[in-house]
């Protein structure tokens, strides 16, 4: 049985998400089998279109500093996170959304991008899954 | 037997990483595939991968910071 990689995405800021999806690609890059729950802040980027409109969690300076930083990430040639995103789904990642969290927040399963999502779950899921996991990470 | 190429030159980490596991899912048992690239940690970081999958690595080349490396699927 392969490793596995699960992760939590609970920022919805440009860098976590970004350090969110290297950590998860490079992971299925190395024959990981790898999960990603989306919760709280982090499901605002599965809202159809929001995937990069998103600030920075420091230094945001109200859009200018996630304007030079995704202008340097431009210069260096990093991937966008649509990009990302499916490379993602293409290598066998599995994208969660936390049920929960939509309630609360408002968020119908008609406002996610559901090309995406593999399932909509709880806790319980995550849990079980983190068990068999060998790398767990919270964004 | 096929020989798939994949060009990474000039890109950054994740993608010579994911562009090689991609083209590695694609090819069947047998294929090589050819991955180039000049992002110096890929260079380490695609052997250790074939590593864990347990894929056979042909050769790693460089010349003038462009790496060259083979895999067999």
């Amino acid at each position: 049985m392969n490793k596995k990689a699960t992760l939590i995405v609970h920022s919805g800021d440009l860098d976590k998400v970004y350090s969110a999806f290297i950590i998860g690609l490079g992971a299925l890059s190395m024959g990981m089998d790898v999960s990603m729950y989306f919760t709280f802040w982090g499901l605002e980027r599965l809202k159809e279109g929001k995937l990069d409109k998103a600030p920075l969690s420091r230094m945001n300076m109200f859009g200018l500093g996630r304007w030079m930083i995704r202008r340097k990430m431009k210069q260096a040639g990093v991937a966008s996170l649509d990009k990302m995103l499916k490379d993602f789904v293409e290598l066998g990642g599995k994208i969660l959304a936390c049920d929960m969290t939509m309630e609360i927040m408002g968020v119908n399963k008609e406002n996610l991008r559901n090309d995406v999502i593999s399932d909509y779950c709880g806790v319980g899921i995550y849990i079980k899954e983190a068990m068999e996991s060998d790398v767990t990470l919270f964004i | 037997m096929a020989e798939i190429k994949v060009d990474c030159i000039n890109e950054t980490c994740p993608v010579p990483l994911v562009e090689t596991r991609k083209a590695l899912r694609k090819a069947f048992k047998g294929d090589i595939v050819e991955v180039t690239g000049t992002h110096q940690s890929s260079k380490k970081e695609i052997p250790m991968a074939m590593k864990s999958m347990g894929l056979e690595l042909l050769s790693i080349e460089e010349k003038n910071g462009v790496w060259i490396i083979r895999i067999r699927k």
